[in-house]
């Protein structure tokens, strides 16, 4: 039952600098045809090949759904992440091929909710661009909630404003603007479904803000990807293989296992959808989980570990793979 | 070549038969001389020329048949087809997508033209041609998913995918085995599960919510399913019980090999694209003893099968009462030699 998904062979055909920090990149089919059907908040994961190296990332797709000639996906640049956004920035031109995932969605819309609230962080606006651009085809019920930290840095809101007026609203931190949460929330009428996606911080106080004003669990939907984090190299053994890897500082334990040829299920690289949960046969040493998959039971036990986010530091650890 | 539709019925004179040619593709559904659950679920790639998997939406001789039963118990009962609110945009998805695969495999049978959201689409063993505009219900007879799965064979039923969990919320049933759409409609994987024996306990129901809730676009899954029936009759539904129940009651050593039927559901799960819904089309084969018997490798492993059946699962598939006339029948083209592995006959 291998859960992995289809592959699309694409080539870039436009790259389009937003601002200072994010460049938006189009892919078409090589082949010329048209690319499957998404849904809002769908992801791709896109292969870069680097010399010796491949990463993969997800990336949120921000295009029309109801338009499958092109995807488009915006990368914030991150000069102290593991590479991956500076290759797509300084290396990434149109013409080159590449390859992508097929679309999963992870940060699915609720279609019984009678209106969308949603609320974005930074570049976390890029799910809600699709999701927007699907709900107002279908004539849906939403607000969007945007805080950027200066006016240049508001990704596309000058394009939000223009095709969605005042059901966008947007805040600037380098004004001192901030959402009213306990407003906001407290002031939605009955069948709201709430979508958050931004930096964790941003996350954590929207769920424990709706969670105090009795929001039901299931109304509130976030999307959570963690970048794998860079860290200390560390030595892994793969029992089932019988390989012994050692895991590079900027690359995660799931690229250090793929580049010695095992190829574990995944779907979201990010620590959520539990693709790639490893079992650990023995280990001497501390873990630095970073999933939102494991339970805490599960993180203290030591028994399990999330590869695609998470390290470790010690002596030895030998995984069931 | 195109397919010869039968005509025939699946109640009332029953007149429902398989063609010498429709007898050896049957899915038979045991790969060995005994059965227990398994989560026996594979990729839903296409198969052997000849076989039911060789399109992935298969259409064969009995649809024309099968449809005019369907539009039969819609006008009795409409509860069959039922779609809540939200899943307008799954029926869309599904519409598009079994015209598709109808068009592609039976491209003498089924034509869809697309241009932009005008589509055309025509039906000729139905004798329909519509043009419509994709995404917008007004244009259509029907809902999507009803228009669409009054041209389909096998039930579908459409579950939206929420709070890590599948929930029934539309489906067009009308050829299923003793469940009711308007009974679990809303429901969700654990709550329309509960009556299946012994596979709680081994803790299916839990991986099987994990596999399906992680299907891909793209990547198709399928299994097979199976249980019996007396008569040919699609429409085996709790609504219908005192219609159908009391046949079981009528089997005989002397009609066996024409009354009772093996029921073999080939069960598909696809991932919808703009609803990110998960569709579950439900198709029903059926074919009686006589016409198994004609293929001894399946005679004789049938017989093993239902003689060895744990009571629990003959109970729940409804063959307690007539169980010990069909291994009686079956016993006798069983001469105890070794069958070959694998499901296809000899």
């Amino acid at each position: 039952m291998s859960t992995g998904t289809t592959k699309l062979d694409v080539v870039v055909s436009d790259v389009v600098p937003v601002n200072e920090l994010v460049t938006r990149f189009h892919f078409r089919r090589r082949d010329g045809a048209l690319l499957p059907t998404f849904s809002g908040g769908a992801h791709v994961v896109v292969e870069m090949r680097d010399g010796e190296r491949t990463r993969l990332n997800p990336y949120s797709l921000m295009g029309s759904p109801l338009d499958t000639r092109e995807y488009t996906i915006s990368v914030r640049r991150d000069d102290v992440g593991r590479g991956g956004s500076l290759f797509m920035h300084r290396r990434v031109r149109p013409g080159l091929e590449m390859v992508i995932s097929y679309p999963v969605n992870l940060f699915s819309l609720d279609l019984r909710a009678k209106k969308h609230l949603m609320l974005a962080g930074g570049i976390g606006i890029t799910p809600f661009m699709a999701q927007t651009a699907q709900l107002a085809g279908e004539g849906g019920n939403f607000e969007l909630h945007y805080t950027c930290r200066t006016a240049s840095l508001g990704t596309y809101a000058d394009v939000l404003r223009e095709r969605y007026g005042r059901r966008v609203r947007l805040y600037h931190d380098d004004r001192g603007e901030r959402i009213d949460l306990d407003r906001l929330l407290s002031s939605q009428p009955l069948g709201t479904h709430l979508y958050v996606c931004g930096p964790a911080g941003m996350i954590g106080w929207v769920r424990e803000c709706a969670a105090a004003l009795g929001w039901p669990p299931e109304t509130v939907h976030f999307e959570h990807f963690a970048a794998p984090q860079p860290g200390l190299p560390f030595d892994v053994m793969l029992a089932v293989s019988g390989k012994a890897i050692r895991v590079g500082e900027q690359q995660s334990l799931l690229e250090a296992i793929e580049a010695a040829g095992v190829d574990p299920p995944y779907l979201c690289r990010g620590g959520v959808c539990g693709q790639c949960e490893t079992n650990v046969v023995s280990s001497d040493g501390k873990f630095i989980h970073n999933d939102h998959w494991l339970s805490e039971d599960d993180h203290r036990s030591g028994c399990k570990i999330m590869p695609c986010v998470s390290r470790f530091e010690g002596k030895s650890l030998v995984l069931e793979r | 070549m195109g397919i010869t539709f039968r005509k025939e019925t699946f109640r009332d004179d029953f007149t429902f038969r398989n063609s010498p040619e429709h007898i050896r593709r049957f899915p038979f559904p045991f790969h060995e001389d005994a059965y227990m659950y398994a989560v026996n679920i594979e990729p839903h790639v296409v198969g052997p020329k000849g076989s039911v998997l060789e399109n992935l939406i298969d259409v064969d001789e009995h649809y024309v048949a099968e449809m005019q039963d369907r539009a039969l118990v819609l006008a009795e009962d409409p509860l069959r087809c039922q779609s809540l609110p939200h899943m307008t945009l799954a029926g869309w998805d599904l519409l598009e997508l079994l015209m598709e695969q109808q068009a592609l495999g039976y491209p003498e049978h089924f034509t869809l033209t697309r241009d932009g959201d005008r589509w055309r689409w025509i039906n000729r063993p139905l004798g329909i041609d519509d043009t419509f505009t994709f995404g917008d219900t007004s244009t259509l007879p029907y809902g999507p998913m009803e228009y669409i799965t009054r041209q389909s064979q096998g039930d579908f039923c459409i579950l939206d995918q929420r709070d890590g969990n599948l929930w029934m919320d539309a489906g067009m049933v009308t050829t299923q085995a003793d469940w009711s759409l308007d009974f679990d409609i809303g429901m969700n994987f654990f709550e329309w599960h509960a009556p299946v024996p012994l596979a709680h306990e081994k803790g299916i129901f839990v991986r099987a919510l994990k596999f399906l809730t992680n299907i891909q676009q793209g990547k198709p899954a399928r299994r097979l399913n199976w249980t019996m029936t007396i008569n040919p009759r699609l429409d085996t539904s709790p609504e219908n019980y005192h219609k159908w129940g009391p046949d079981r009651a009528t089997v005989t050593p002397e009609n066996v090999g024409d009354k009772v039927h093996l029921r073999v559901e080939l069960q598909s799960f696809w991932r919808l694209p703009r609803s990110n819904g998960i569709v579950f089309p439900i198709r029903c084969y059926l074919i009686k003893m006589d016409e198994l018997a004609t293929q001894p490798k399946w005679a004789r492993r049938l017989h093993r099968v239902i003689r060895d059946l744990p009571d629990e699962l003959a109970n729940y598939k409804g063959l307690t009462r007539y169980r010990p006339a069909l291994v009686e029948w079956l016993s006798k083209l069983d001469d105890g030699s070794a069958t070959s592995p694998g499901f296809g006959p000899d």
